[in-house]
């Protein structure tokens, strides 16, 4: 369950990126966010994990006020989600692999399991066996299904994704969007936001519309 | 528990990968932390040397405890049960009478003494306390002379108090000398892990994003100042070794031409764990510093 209510963000510099945005979001949804450049998707995005903070209204996560949360709980909401940000890239100077592995590392996962994890994640992705790869060395559309495969390693019940499909060719955004579509038939929850009106069109998902920090659609 | 000791082995090897990432780095911060520590420690052993050798040439001090002319057998034996009863001596021994002047007849002197006709020296106790602090010394001294015919007790302790305040002053310099280059150790570790905070930023960044707590982010830092820390104890602990390897042959040939017999002693199992285990402390708590300062929370 993701709760917005009566949501407000202004950013130090003054600027109000969101202003009264109210929504709810059921278990195993699938959500579009969409809207023009600026409109505000990143910033609603970011008061989910408690990278922002909103300068009004609520923020709930399964129940749990992230709006209010101290600094030391942060962590553990994140553990809790899938994420795939802007912010959220992958690390040049480890391998596939390791990538992957990094958020059961952080949560002290047995290596024995965690290895059996991360190999199932690359397979669901269908980067199965390319775990000695660098990242460097794949396409744009591969790196994005590690991040993906590094999402959900930690079997979140909410996966959240910023533009994940920006840079990439049509043929790869419809497979990664795929992806998602079969997150959500698993019962993942998924909120993806995009520029891209055509993206999951055939999956007929909710649609949430931001303009100028206000949602028009979707609420 | 095991969930705890896991995260540690991963800083640990965490920070051995990042230290073994830049071997000339690495080489270079472990050369100036030995090089630097080497100062101290060497300071350290020599004083060890010279109080060692002072000991071996002066002989152990003592106190000498000289009894009245007119002290019987039983006055002689009261004496004695004091000195058993206290437990800071670490052995006495009685000099009769006709012992000191069996000595001195000995010693070349006995024409001088022939003309006595009785015997003018006195029974005496030498005793040696386990202290050899002068202060112990005086203390002792000035209970023994309120002791029942006991006329007379000499300190041998002079040459005590000197040493004890030279070799206080060398410690002195070389405590200073630790604490000045220990903080100089404790700049140069802040720095590099200021260095490795900047360039392990990204992976910083996406740790938090993943749900890394800040103990988590900052145990490897820890780690490296440790590893790093002890790496230049090892360097130091090779330079003193050197050290004494060169000089141990001149210092006994130099002990020899004045009829001692004296080794160099190098630093044993406790010194050397003592070398590192500071070093250790030093780049942890250089990496504390930089950690605190370069990391908080963001
Ligand atoms: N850290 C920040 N400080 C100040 N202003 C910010 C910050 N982040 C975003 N903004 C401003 O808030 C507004 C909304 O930004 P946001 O990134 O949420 O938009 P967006 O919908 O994600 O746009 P895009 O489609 O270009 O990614 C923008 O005008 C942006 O300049
Ligand atoms: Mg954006």
């Amino acid at each position: 369950m993701i709760v917005f209510d009566n949501v407000a963000k202004r950013y130090p510099g003054g600027y109000t990126a969101l202003a009264g945005v109210s929504f709810e979001i059921r278990h195993g949804e699938l959500v579009v966010l969409s809207g023009h450049s600026g409109a505000g998707k990143s910033t609603l995005l970011k008061l989910i994990p408690a990278i922002e903070r909103p300068t009004a209204g609520t923020v709930l996560i399964n129940g749990q006020d992230v709006s209010r949360l101290p600094r030391r709980a942060v962590p553990y909401l994140r553990r809790n989600l899938g994420l795939m940000l802007q912010e959220s890239k992958l690390l040049t100077d480890r391998s596939v692999f390791e990538n992957v592995m990094l958020p059961l590392v952080i949560t002290g996962h047995p290596p024995g399991d965690a290895a059996k994890r991360v190999a199932a994640a690359l397979e669901r992705v269908g980067l199965g066996g390319r775990g000695r790869e660098m990242p460097l060395g794949l396409s744009g559309g591969e790196q994005q299904r590690v991040a993906i495969a590094r999402a959900i390693v930690n079997r979140p019940s909410i996966l959240i994704a910023d533009e994940p499909t920006a840079h990439l060719d049509p043929a790869y955004a419809d497979e990664i969007a795929a992806l998602f579509k079969s997150f959500n038939s698993a019962g993942v929850t998924v909120l993806v936001s995009t520029h891209d009106a055509n993206l999951f069109a055939a999956n007929k998902p909710r649609r949430l519309v931001l303009a100028k920090g206000l949602l028009t659609e979707g609420a | 528990m095991s969930n705890w000791l896991y995260l540690h082995a991963r800083a640990i090897a965490d920070a051995f990968r990042r230290l073994a990432g830049q071997p000339l780095g690495t080489l270079l911060s472990a050369m100036v932390v030995g090089i630097a520590l080497s100062l101290p420690a060497g300071g350290y052993l020599l004083l060890d040397n010279v109080a060692t050798l002072a000991r071996g040439v002066s002989g152990t001090p003592e106190i000498s405890l000289f009894l009245a002319n007119d002290a019987g057998a039983a006055d002689v034996a009261a004496v004695e049960r004091r000195l058993k009863g206290n437990p800071e001596l670490s052995s006495f021994r009685f000099v009769s009478r006709d012992d000191a002047l069996h000595q001195l007849e000995r010693s070349g002197l006995g024409d001088v003494l022939g003309g006595l006709t009785a015997n003018p020296l006195p029974d005496a106790f030498i005793v040696a306390p386990h202290s050899e602090d002068p202060a112990v010394f005086e203390r002792l001294a000035t209970e023994m002379r309120g002791w029942p015919k006991v006329a007379h007790v000499q300190l041998d302790s002079a040459w005590v108090k000197r040493l004890h305040a030279l070799l206080g002053l060398g410690r002195s310099a070389v405590l200073m000398l630790a604490g000045l280059l220990g903080f100089a150790l404790v700049i140069v570790t802040f720095n590099t892990i200021r260095l490795q905070i900047l360039t392990q930023r990204a992976e910083i960044e996406v740790s938090r994003l993943l749900g890394a707590t800040d103990p988590f982010i900052r145990r490897p830092f820890y780690w490296f100042g440790i590893l790093q820390g002890a790496l230049g104890g090892l360097v130091a602990l090779g330079t003193v070794w050197l050290g004494v390897r060169a000089l141990a042959g001149p210092v006994t040939a130099l002990a020899e031409t004045y009829g001692a017999v004296f080794a160099l002693a190098g630093p044993g199992l406790p010194e050397a764990a003592a070398i590192l285990a500071f070093a250790a402390l030093l780049g942890w708590l250089g990496a504390a510093v930089s950690v605190r300062r370069h990391l908080a929370g963001d």
